[in-house]
């Protein structure tokens, strides 16, 4: 239901994102401080360390109802905790694997390496990928409220 | 007062359930003499009807085992729950959704035309697939039509208590169903017969570093019989489920499968544990990340063995 007139009229993803204390959230703060413009659709979580984002808060991102997570880590060997990255990045590849078993598309998730320098950067990710999941239109979930069948 | 009424039933289950209500052997005898089982249909002769009878509540415990996969399963749930006090999902599949939850992963669609069709070892050239109703010479039959997906008892009933286990522990489940009749009440939703921890803190096996390159399949490999699985580079689920079977196939020499479900406080059993596995992989840039993702052969059907259809996503998205 809730998906589909929303895409009658126009699409808006939501997004949830997470973005780490010392590189990504940074760059945030910093695209915010220069007044650089981006979509709207993203709202941001931030943690200490990407290698935090655990699975869980992906999955349940899509069971609350997001169209699109989006992860943001230092830049590898940059990692405050030094392998928190890899880490995340390692968990990130297996879960895009199996969100395809679940019939959810691997591009919904979306990892950067942005360092707290770049705000360019994370303006540029958080605009393709609001353009990406504008494409791939909305999903469903079927754990939350306004499942749909499939 | 009469004996404790007793009621065993099965969904969609495989029997192994029904079956380690019958592990304790010749001791069954013994509990026989103290309960009354009203109705068991692998067991004993009683037919629905028979619980139709029956005032409500008037069973004192249930045993339902096996996940609600058709409508018939579905309305015995529901009598169930209307004619027993005490309600146990009994098994993985009954608690989770289990092994045949995995089909979650699948529209019923493709897995009529899957099974009906595909399977190398299908010959159905008149394209025969099963209808709910069909009409021979005698009359209508009736079959009860499949739900779009399977859901976990809880889904369908309130249910009391769980005990988890592919199969339960018979000696242990009956322990438990012993102390439910002298009138112990534990917590509403409490999971009977298992620990509070992990199934790795009851696990014998010497745990070191774990920090792997690649993973290993059981086929592969002869495990070290001492050393932690994981620590091999062989997926046990032991991080992720919950505790209580007293690692019984890792000391048999195989990996934990998780059919304990996931542990105290975990959510999502299989998202946890694609996350403790991640953890333990060393990789030194995105390319060997992506190389270590591909080289997991179905990661939903490992981690989600026995939860996928009471995990977060519960099912095919689309
Ligand atoms: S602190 Fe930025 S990724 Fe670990």
């Amino acid at each position: 239901m809730r998906g589909w007139k929303l895409v009658a009229e126009e699409f808006t993803p939501k997004i949830i994102g997470f973005t780490c204390n010392w590189c990504t959230y940074a760059a945030a703060d910093l695209a915010g401080t220069s007044r650089m413009q981006y979509p709207p659709n993203l709202r941001l979580v931030r943690v200490m360390c990407s290698g935090r984002v655990s699975p869980e808060f992906v999955l349940k991102a899509f069971q609350l109802g997001a169209d699109g997570v989006f992860i943001g880590g230092c830049h590898l060997g940059d990692c405050h905790y030094i392998h928190g990255n890899f880490k995340a990045i390692t968990r990130y590849y297996l879960l895009k694997k199996m969100l395809q078993q679940f019939g959810i598309e691997p591009e919904r998730v979306r990892f950067n390496f942005i360092s707290a320098a770049e705000g360019e950067a994370f303006t540029q990710a958080v605009k393709d990928f609001t353009e990406q999941l504008k494409r791939l239109g909305p999903l469903r979930p079927s754990g939350g409220e306004g499942s749909g069948e499939a | 007062m009469g004996k404790p009424k007793i009621a065993c039933y099965w969904a969609a289950s495989c029997g192994g359930c029904d079956v380690s209500v019958l592990d304790i052997g010749s001791k069954l005898a013994d509990i026989v003499e103290q309960v009354e089982i009203v109705f068991w249909p692998i067991a004993l002769d009683f037919k629905y009807k028979d619980v139709e009878a029956m005032p409500d509540q008037s069973i004192d415990i249930c045993l339902f085992n096996g996940g609600i996969r058709n409508e018939e399963n579905e309305h015995m749930a529901k009598l169930l729950r209307r004619k027993s006090k005490i309600l146990i999902a009994y098994g993985a599949c009954a608690y989770l959704g289990g092994i045949l939850g995995l089909a979650n992963l699948a529209t019923l669609k493709e897995l009529f035309s899957r099974v009906y069709r595909e399977t190398p070892s299908t010959v159905n050239p008149e394209n025969t697939v099963p209808q709910p109703t069909v009409k021979v010479k005698e009359g209508e039959l009736k079959l009860s039509p499949l739900l779009e997906y399977l859901k976990p008892l809880n889904e369908v009933v309130e249910v009391d208590y769980y005990i988890p286990g592919c199969p339960p522990i018979g000696e242990k489940a009956w322990e438990a169903l012993i102390a439910l009749i002298k009138g112990e009440k534990p917590p509403k939703g409490t999971v009977l017969t298992a620990d509070e921890r992990t199934v790795c803190d009851s696990c014998p096996r010497v745990k070191e570093e774990k920090k792997i390159k690649e993973l290993k399949r059981i086929y592969q490999v002869i495990p070290d019989p001492e050393k932690c699985f994981l620590e091999q580079g062989i997926i046990c689920m032991g991080p992720a489920t919950r505790g209580g079977c007293d690692a019984q196939c890792i000391k048999a020499g195989l990996p934990c499968k998780g059919c304990f479900g996931p542990a105290p406080n975990v959510e999502d059993q299989g998202a946890r544990m694609l996350s403790a596995l991640a953890s333990i992989v060393e990789v030194n840039s995105e390319e060997e990340a992506k190389r270590f993702a591909e080289s997991v052969a179905d990661p939903a059907g490992t981690f989600y063995l026995f939860s996928l259809p009471s995990s977060m996503l519960k099912r095919r998205v689309k």
